[in-house]
């Protein structure tokens, strides 16, 4: 395992575990409120916070989460208060966030638009220890809050109605899921990339979801094909000197696929064995007398 | 019987959009009533106890739950709610059991699961006879059986009032049954029923009282229409031919 001598692929491969786990546990309730593209938003707004850290001279991954928090509780207020005109101002918070990234990066000394590049698509090693620091701070928040608050998380994603009805702080924890979300896009930034890094949130519970039928082994398999792919990819990066992002995402995909071929079968065996399971309503009405149906004189 | 209100509403008004759909509703629901409300589509039924669990910001008036100020009231514990069953899905699939334990988080301590919690989900599955579906998917149920799932979440927190948006909507004639059934073990036990019908239907006999409710004024407040009376609310549009008195019994299984 020479991969591991090199002090810079430890640091990748650690991120890309951290990757691989939050943001498939966030992406899950993403996913369960059908908010499937937020982090494909809160990457562009985070390009804004990554060009002032280049202008400020301030760790990028640091202010990425800072302002994309700061863009991702803006996109939960205009949920909020502006239902019917909210994708028009979302869709300026998108762009607007990506110019100012653009914008910012240029205005720093030295700076210019090459260095957002590692940024937008992932790159091994440039991942510093400063970095691997902030990621396993900010990892830790996601964990403990997807994992921690998974029944109230769950219930006001599945059904917010019922959920303020139970006495659950919903705005808060809407509040807490978009910041969540914004913090594992800072996490996930440096291995996969800005621009990536919301088809690691989303891609790996739907595959997920081809096997499953509970909300506990969906959040379970994800994280684990998370793990899967983020490492998978960084080796893969590693060796054939591809960029990381891409590969994650494509080897993401390709689960999806797989899991998705696997599970058909899966999924008529499953029903052949609640049909058996469970004898349906008296037959006599609804199906054709096999007698009947053997001579072929009833059409199909 | 006490007398003790548990849902009082004074001169409730309420707007959607800037429509206005409850204008100065009165209502007062008693411990250990039934009350049903009535009306027809766009009478405000549903955005009257919408209000009450404050999902619909009231523009004017007083709500109160169980002599609390709603704004204040904060023991939901005491409340089960059913929404109208287009509310609730998820993008993600997930099974009958984590479903109705959401209904159970109001009576725990920052969402931990203790050995009673699970037990009163699975005593609120069984009573709507769907404690064997308990690790099948929501997305595999039925209309009627789907139902029976949020009227088991909103049980899971042993409430004292029960709140339910059209619970026998899109329900097939078997699980209106196990319905009526389990609502009339909760009343039995001394629950007080709030529920918006669009029709008594197999409910009638548990009914104390029907509320009317027309263009967001209430028309009619007390017994509930008998026999024939239904038929005669503001909008109901049924037309059933009737067979005349002399006419035999109506024959309508293929066998008989």
């Amino acid at each position: 395992m020479e991969i591991l001598d090199y002090a810079f692929m430890q640091r990748a491969l650690l991120a890309a575990v951290l990757v691989g786990i939050t943001a498939p546990a966030v992406g899950v309730y993403l996913v369960q409120r059908r908010q499937a593209l937020m982090g494909d938003g809160i990457g562009h707004v985070a390009m804004t916070g990554v060009g002032l850290g280049f202008l400020l001279s301030w760790s990028p991954v640091w202010m990425a989460a800072v302002v994309s928090v700061v863009g991702a509780v803006f996109m939960e207020l205009v949920r909020w208060y502006a239902r019917t005109r909210g994708d028009i101002a979302l869709a300026m918070l998108f762009y607007g966030g990506m110019a100012g990234g653009v914008m910012f990066i240029n205005l720093a000394p030295g700076g210019s638009t090459s260095n957002l590049s590692s940024f937008l698509f992932g790159s091994l090693s440039t991942v510093s220890p400063s970095d691997v620091t902030a990621i396993c701070v900010l990892a830790a928040f996601v964990v403990l809050v997807t994992v921690g608050l998974r029944r109230q998380l769950f219930a006001v994603s599945q059904d917010e109605e019922f959920a303020r009805v139970t006495g659950l702080p919903v705005r808060f924890l809407n509040l807490l899921t978009a910041v969540t979300a914004a913090v594992t896009v800072s996490v996930a930034m440096r291995v996969v990339g800005l621009l990536l890094v919301s088809a690691l949130m989303v891609v790996p519970v739907a595959a997920a979801q081809q096997l499953t039928r509970s909300f506990a082994a969906t959040f379970a398999i994800a994280v684990a094909i998370g793990v899967s792919v983020a490492v998978g990819g960084t080796v893969t990066s590693y060796y054939q000197d591809v960029p990381p992002g891409a590969t994650i995402v494509l080897l993401t995909i390709g689960a999806f696929i797989l899991l998705t071929v696997l599970a058909a079968p899966l999924a008529r065996r499953r029903a052949r064995a609640l049909a058996a399971a469970r004898p349906g309503p008296d037959p006599a009405e609804c199906s054709i007398p096999a007698s009947r149906a053997a001579d072929g004189k009833v059409g199909a | 019987m006490t007398t003790e209100p548990v849902i009082t509403l004074r001169g409730v008004r309420a707007e959607l959009g800037s429509r206005p759909v409850l204008r100065g509703i009165d209502l007062t629901v008693r411990r250990g009533e039934v009350v049903a409300l009535l009306g027809a589509n766009g009478s405000g039924k549903s955005t009257a106890v919408r209000s009450v669990i404050g999902q619909v910001p009231v523009t004017a008036g007083e709500i109160e739950l169980f002599g609390t100020e709603r704004r204040r009231f904060r023991d939901w514990a005491r409340v089960g709610y059913v929404p109208q069953r287009t509310t609730a899905a998820g993008g993600v699939p997930a099974t009958v059991t984590e479903v109705v334990s959401s209904g159970r988080l109001a009576r725990t301590r920052f969402g931990l699961f203790r050995k009673a919690d699970r037990e009163a989900v699975r005593r609120s599955l069984e009573l709507v006879g769907m404690a064997d579906r308990a690790k099948d998917s929501v997305d595999a149920l039925s209309g009627g059986q789907h139902q029976r799932v949020l009227i088991a979440r909103a049980l899971a927190s042993e409430p004292d009032l029960l709140i339910m948006d059209e619970p026998m909507a899109g329900v097939d004639l078997a699980s209106q049954e196990v319905l009526a059934d389990t609502l009339r073990t909760q009343v039995d036990q001394g629950a007080t029923v709030l529920l918006v019908l669009h029709e008594l239907g197999p409910l009638e006999p548990l009914i104390d009282r029907a509320v009317v409710l027309r263009d967001g004024c209430v028309l009619h407040d007390g017994p509930p229409p008998k026999a024939v009376g239904q038929h005669a609310l503001p909008g109901h549009d049924h037309v059933h031919p009737h067979a005349p008195a002399d006419a035999g019994p109506i024959r309508t299984g293929l066998l008989s």
